[in-house]
């Protein structure tokens, strides 16, 4: 397991964007049992920081405070990714800066 | 019979101007955008040059929601503990045709978008293209939008990079991660005459355009960035997304420590945060294009990975609007002859390769390949620029040195043949 560190408060900074998450209903799943190196690459490029490894090595994402920008598509398409769609209906991030 | 002449997916830079295009010439046309309004989705750093938006509005900057006008360009090479800057001023960059504006994208392109209702378009918002339709033949002939089947004569992905559409519209496989860049952008609270004072602006309306290599990255291909809005400093960084998946450092650690930089701290000193983004960038160049026509359809703007990125100069959007232009125009004369396979749209094509677009694709086509391996302009360099400065300006009672045994020292510890080797690679492909 690698140790990724960062001091990132990065819940604060999405909680000051817009979302309308869709409940229930998850526009990226990840496979079953994420291979480790592949999850690591998206705990580095992810610029929402939703793939995180806990201090005990468990792995964790949550896909409510997607910034829709595909990144982890492009890295993991293939391989650890089993859905990436864009939110449906207008739903997700809304940008007032942009 | 089509529904509609044309359908254009997305309403970012090329999409709206697409549509303007075709309303104007008395075509059909219906544009879908996935978010809720125009920019909902949409990013940039950012920055647009003024020349091709004006050739479509020549009232562009009196009427657009523009920022600040770009009167100073700022490149820096920066390391962890200095901070080389270049800093630049010209009277020509006022010059109508040779301007450019900071622009935030939630105003900006509800703007461009009401241009195209204005002129006729037809919208729908919140609704995302999952699939293109196409006929027997192969043909796309319309979109699926959720359960609705809508057909047109010409079909325009205006999508963007992380476009969902581009490979069923032609041959175009996955994005590769070196064809590509992840960025994240924060926007800065600030009163409008705080901005102008700490960026030396001579009002209100007037502001910086400010590039960091080195270690806003990490010393790994990319770099920061600062632009001035009227009220706000967006500031983010842009990093090559191979490079950060085999890294060390999260980008979200990246920026953390990019704000930690006193240049950059100074910056947004008392500014609240009001916004955290994120989005890819396409830097691959020509070499990473699509095949910008298809049977019944076109692609335009960063769909087609219509970004150039040469270090000192970071454009896209005004490659788009022109695409976009020229997408529109393409359009309607191939639906006036009747002919909208891809023989029939060809002349977008056509128009593109005569125009500034390809012609600066074609003539930067080594440029991305340059840009991603120049490792020492995103480490040693600032660094090596750095300790000769240091050398130069810290003075402490020792007997000084000559200049040229400090750049010396410092060019030794590059060697001198990669600096000569980087310099021609630079000359060559910049």
């Amino acid at each position: 397991m690698s140790v990724i560190s960062s001091n990132v408060n990065i819940d604060k900074y999405l909680s000051l964007n817009k979302y309308d998450v869709d409940n229930n209903h998850p526009h990226i799943v990840l496979t079953s049992d994420p291979d480790d190196e592949e999850f690591d690459k998206l705990v580095r490029v992810c610029p929402a920081a939703l793939y995180k490894r806990r201090d005990n090595g468990l792995k964790s994402f949550d896909y409510s405070g997607c910034l829709e920008c595909g990144t982890c598509r492009v890295v993991c398409g293939d391989t650890i990714l089993e859905k990436w769609e864009y939110p449906r209906s207008g739903m997700g991030v809304e940008y007032r800066y942009g | 019979m089509a529904d509609f002449d044309a359908i254009i997916v997305g309403s970012g830079c090329a999409g709206p101007i697409a549509a303007y295009e075709l309303a104007k010439a008395g075509k059909t046309v219906l544009v879908v955008e996935r978010g809720n309004f125009a920019g909902a989705k949409n990013m940039t750093g950012g920055r647009i040059y003024a020349h091709s938006i004006k050739k479509v509005f020549p009232n562009f900057e009196k009427e657009a929601p523009v920022e600040r006008r770009i009167t100073r360009e700022r490149i820096s090479l920066m390391a962890p503990d200095s901070n080389f800057t270049f800093d630049f001023t010209s009277n020509q960059m006022g010059v109508e045709g040779q301007d450019s504006y900071s622009v935030l994208r939630g105003p900006f392109d509800q703007w461009l978008a009401s241009k195209a209702e204005e002129a006729g378009a037809e919208y729908i918002y919140g609704i995302g293209v999952q699939q293109l339709v196409k006929d027997e033949s192969g043909k796309v002939c319309g979109i699926r939008a959720e359960d609705d089947e809508i057909t047109a004569e010409v079909t325009i992905l205006c999508d963007g990079v992380n476009s969902v559409l581009a490979h069923q519209a032609v041959d175009f496989s996955q994005l590769s991660t070196s064809q590509v860049a992840v960025g994240i952008k924060q926007v800065f609270a600030l009163p409008a005459d705080v901005i102008t004072n700490r960026v030396l602006a001579a009002s209100d309306t007037e502001g910086t355009s400010w590039l960091f290599a080195g270690d806003a990255t990490k010393g790994l291909f990319g770099g920061g960035f600062m632009y001035t809005n009227r009220n706000s400093i967006s500031l983010g960084i842009v990093a090559g997304i191979e490079a950060v998946a085999s890294g060390i450092y999260p980008i979200s650690q990246m920026m953390e420590d990019f704000k930690a930089h006193p240049d950059i701290a100074a910056l947004i000193k008392g500014g609240e945060m009001v916004e955290h983004s994120g989005h890819m960038v396409p830097e691959g160049g020509l070499n990473s294009m699509p095949p910008l026509v298809g049977d019944g359809v076109m692609l335009a703007g960063d769909s087609a990975m219509m970004c150039v990125n040469l270090g000192y100069v970071v454009r896209g959007m005004d490659y788009a609007i022109a695409a976009g232009q020229m997408a529109g125009q393409a359009a309607v004369r191939a639906i006036d002859k009747g002919d909208t396979s891809v023989t029939g749209l060809q002349c977008y094509v056509d128009m593109l390769k005569d125009s500034f677009v390809l012609k600066d694709f074609e003539k930067f086509s080594n440029a991305p390949t340059f840009m991603g391996g120049f490792n020492r302009m995103f480490a040693a360099y600032p660094t090596m620029i750095g300790n000769i400065m240091n050398g130069m300006f810290v003075i402490d009672g020792q007997p000084i040195c000559h200049v040229r045994d400090i750049v010396k020292t410092e060019m030794k510890e590059i060697g001198v043949f990669n600096l000569l080797k980087d310099a021609r690679g630079a000359l060559k492909a910049l």
